[in-house]
């Protein structure tokens, strides 16, 4: 701690006697240090600002979780001069110096969502009301990243989605304080059609089993309205909860379903336990319609490459970014993650990392953590530099629009990393759609909120 | 006083005192200082303390008066919780009709659970409970999406009707225009305390009903339903039907964990399904017996503790052991976090564990029992035939 005396309450006190004294509006007005430190919801009054990284711990996406909580230790550690420097050597907005953001040292405190909105609301309230966090950051689940994003908007601090693939979460549920750099269902369902178009023909049925909240419903309805619109057939739509470990009962169904194509609207755990399940029964082994039997996993992470093992193998999905990407951005941030913790970051800790240097950038150059500061920055910015190419925030939902990536399970793997290969980068254009399409439609932004 | 005994009168003063004062007793440490990290005085604490002390004051009426121990009480919490929401959603956010809706659903849902499952008693009541309180989780989670908005959660969107909605007023959960998240920060030196309107509303609201237990524990009611606990053939013997004493004190419960699932919405306008699960009724019956089952202040203390656990320690990561012991040399330094860190973080259950199996072993009348016993010692021998002095007495 410091040892300068700057309370809360000898701040107003002071203000208040210098606003009184000066007496002219005009000389206060539109100060910078005013605007910068004041005004708001938790505004960082000694010399450090803290950051609140809530990530789940336990549950299904704990591993996710584990990953995003390293990234944001490390993005905290460049942000404040350590280490290398990471993306910050690359990112095309050169505003971050190295000394914290605005010159206040970062701090951060961590909680755990559980994958639960209710837990995940808790954490993220305590973090706000307890420890004067400015910003929230992280979760694996889009129901959670909803929750916590309407938490942040009533509440008034910025929300920065860590991986939430769902078309809600800037769709019919995006909020003004709320941003995601993540792709979502409609930009992989835009991304995989064609590819499995040219692999599996036109001529295919599929059979979904879907995890049953926003995420999967989604994701499910991107990935069959594209398909159909190339000629598939959707035999049955099988919604599985989110606590489920053994699929074996809803895999069994699908070998007398007439269906081809068995796609797997899973994430984390739930994709590796269903995966395996279908694998153990013979699905790839199988001919329907005088056709291999073909799985299909829209939403893919090296994790879960990891935690599936040898089924992955040849199996087709989309992700948001993979470390062996080879630009500059992602070179930078592989070197410096794989030094600190030996081994290479996974999409979520991509994205996390992303986030946190995207919020520290934008606090920088608009002078203020002000929310509304913060969301006049990042509305309509255009960078490069972080691993996805030429990537821009747009400034009706906040989302980010960039290229997506089509992997497949590697049949040869070198090493236990090596899971995944990429396929085809689509480029940003193909997945790009209007902020009025029907699958996003509902909600609104409404007004940023700077809490106080 | 209001028709209570001067013991009664003098526990219901305190625990006025203790809610009203809770800002100032919960934040015993500066803030900045090492300890902070100790602090429970935020509002959304606060605020759980309170609500979850009347989940669990209902669920003692229940459980510590007629010994039904019922294992799906977090159905009704989240019935609740739901009707609230879309109190909110249809009418506007002041949480006056959220509140007495989810206590008028709960308390007939309460109704139908109840009539059903009090034909049984003893364990087959337990899993019948628990059983209608999983396929309510179930139905809320996934078949009743439409009604509940499924795993993500029912929540207030901008697009919802909200008739009594006007732009004069705010738009989050409020009173007759009080906002329930305003918060007056009070900065003494180096300490700050906070004043939350939707706080000082949970407490008033859990003093009311902390009154009403204890009437309904004195009254000749709970008297009857302390016979059934003692000995429910003998009650049969004697002429009388014990099981509409025994269903009215499971609506009641049931309304007061209506009550606080309302409160909950009101606090924070989002309706999750996990409130329902198995794991939430399973903390009611944990708080209860931790805190003392059957005995009036249990119930409350025993909440409080256990949200302490879950909201405290499990922030507290590694980088936070590494400051506090951060003046050892660094070989003890990892050495004590290698032994304390299975205990803190995600691993506050383990903590909690140890706790509650050291309580029941040792305390099995709960906290209020280590209270009694604490008191017991300062007054030394004079004190041992001198019962009447302590919080409260058990109902066994």
């Amino acid at each position: 701690m410091s040892n300068s005396n700057f309370t809360r309450r000898g701040l107003l006190k002071t203000s208040a006697m210098a606003g009184g004294a000066l007496a002219a509006p005009t000389l206060f007005d539109g100060s910078v240090w005013a605007d910068g430190h004041s005004g708001y919801l938790n505004a960082p009054t000694g010399s450090t600002v803290t950051l609140g990284f809530n990530v789940p711990q336990s549950g299904p996406y704990a591993d996710e979780g584990a990953d995003e909580l390293r990234a944001y230790e490390l993005a905290v550690e460049h942000l404040n001069g350590g280490g290398d420097g990471g993306m910050m050597n690359t990112f095309s907005s050169k505003a971050l110096q190295g000394n914290g953001i605005l010159g206040k040292k970062v701090e951060f405190v961590t909680g755990d969502t559980q994958t639960k909105s209710d837990a995940a609301r808790a954490s993220a309230k305590s973090m706000i009301e307890k420890d004067g966090a400015i910003m929230i950051t992280g979760g694996s689940s889009s129901g959670v990243a909803v929750a916590v994003q309407g938490l942040c908007q009533e509440a008034g601090v910025i929300f920065m989605a860590g991986l939430t693939h769902s078309n809600d979460t800037t769709g019919k549920d995006k909020k003004a304080n709320g941003f995601r750099h993540f792709f979502n269902g409609y930009m992989s369902a835009a991304a995989l059609a064609p590819v499995l178009e040219a692999r599996y023909g036109s001529d295919r049925t599929a059979y979904h089993l879907t995890a049953d909240y926003t995420w999967g419903w989604t994701q499910q309805e991107s990935i069959q309205a594209a398909t159909e619109a190339m000629g598939w057939k959707t035999a049955n739509n099988v919604l599985t909860p989110l606590a489920t470990t053994d699929f074996s009962s809803y895999v069994a169904p699908v070998l007398n379903s007439g269906a081809d194509v068995l796609v797997l609207n899973h994430y984390g755990g739930n994709m590796v336990n269903s995966l395996t399940s279908a694998v153990q029964f013979g699905l790839r082994e199988k001919q329907v319609n005088g056709k291999d039997f073909e799985i299909v996993v829209p939403l893919y992470s090296r994790l879960m490459a990891k935690g599936a093992g040898e089924n992955v193998k040849g199996i087709f999905g989309s992700t948001n970014w993979h470390w062996s990407l080879t630009d500059e951005g992602s070179k930078a941030f592989v070197k410096s993650f794989g030094e600190k913790y030996g081994f290479p970051p996974s999409q979520a800790a991509h994205t996390c990392y992303v986030q946190t240097m995207l919020y520290a950038d934008a606090a920088e150059r608009a002078g203020t953590f002000n929310p509304c500061g913060i969301v006049e920055a990042l509305e309509g910015f255009k960078f490069d530099g972080l691993g996805n190419g030429e990537t821009e925030y747009r400034a009706e939902d906040h989302q980010c629009f960039k290229d997506v990536l089509v992997v497949k399970g590697k049949d040869n793997p070198t090493s236990e990393f090596d899971l995944l290969e990429i396929v085809e980068i689509t480029p940003r254009a193909q997945v790009e759609y209007a902020v009025d399409h029907a699958m996003f439609a509902g909600g609104e932004l409404g007004k940023c909120n700077p809490g106080a | 006083m209001l028709g209570l005994e001067k013991k009664d009168t003098s526990l219901l003063i305190i625990v006025a005192i203790l809610t009203m004062c809770a800002p100032f007793i919960l934040n015993p440490f500066p803030t900045g200082s090492a300890m902070a990290q100790f602090n429970a005085g935020y509002p959304d604490l606060m605020q759980r303390f309170v609500i979850f002390g009347i989940f669990a004051i209902g669920f003692n009426i229940l459980f510590g008066l007629t010994g039904y121990l019922s294992f799906g009480h977090a159905a009704f919490l989240g019935v609740g919780s739901y009707s609230a929401v879309w109190m909110f959603k249809l009418l506007g956010y002041n949480i006056l009709p959220g509140i007495v809706l989810s206590v008028i659903t709960s308390g007939v849902f309460a109704l139908l659970i109840g009539y059903i499952s009090l034909r049984r008693s003893g364990i087959y009541f337990s899993i019948l409970t628990l059983a209608f309180a999983q396929m309510s989780f179930a139905l809320a989670y996934s078949v009743l999406t439409p009604l509940t908005n499924g795993e993500t959660g029912l929540q207030v969107y901008n697009s919802d009707p909200q008739y009594f909605h006007s732009d004069a007023l705010p738009n989050i959960p409020h009173l007759f225009g009080q906002e329930m998240q305003s918060t007056f920060k009070l900065e003494l030196g180096a300490w700050s305390f906070d004043f939350n309107t939707g706080y000082y509303i949970c407490a008033l609201i859990m003093l009311v009903m902390f009154y009403l237990a204890i009437r309904i524990f004195r009254s000749p009611f709970g008297l009857m339903l302390k016979a059934i606990k003692t000995n429910q053939t003998r009650l049969n013997y004697t002429g009388l039907n014990p099981r509409p004493y025994t269903l009215a004190a499971f609506v009641i419960s049931g309304m007061y964990a209506g009550l606080a699932g309302g409160l909950m919405a009101s606090m924070d306008p989002l309706a999750g399904a996990e409130r329902m699960q198995w794991t939430a009724s399973g903390e009611v019956v944990l708080m209860t017996i931790l805190g003392g089952a059957g005995t009036l202040i249990g119930p409350v203390l025993g909440a409080g503790f256990i949200k302490y656990f879950e909201n405290i320690f499990s922030k507290i990561n590694d980088t936070v052991l590494h400051q506090w012991f951060a003046f050892l040399p660094d070989g003890m330094e990892d050495f004590l976090i290698v032994i304390i860190h299975p205990f803190v973080g995600k691993g506050w259950h383990l903590t909690l564990g140890l706790l509650f199996m050291a309580i029941v072993i040792f305390l099995p009348g709960g906290l209020v029992e280590g209270g009694q016993k604490i008191a017991q010692k300062f007054r030394g021998s004079k004190a041992k035939d001198d019962t009447t002095a302590t919080d409260s007495t058990p109902a066994e």
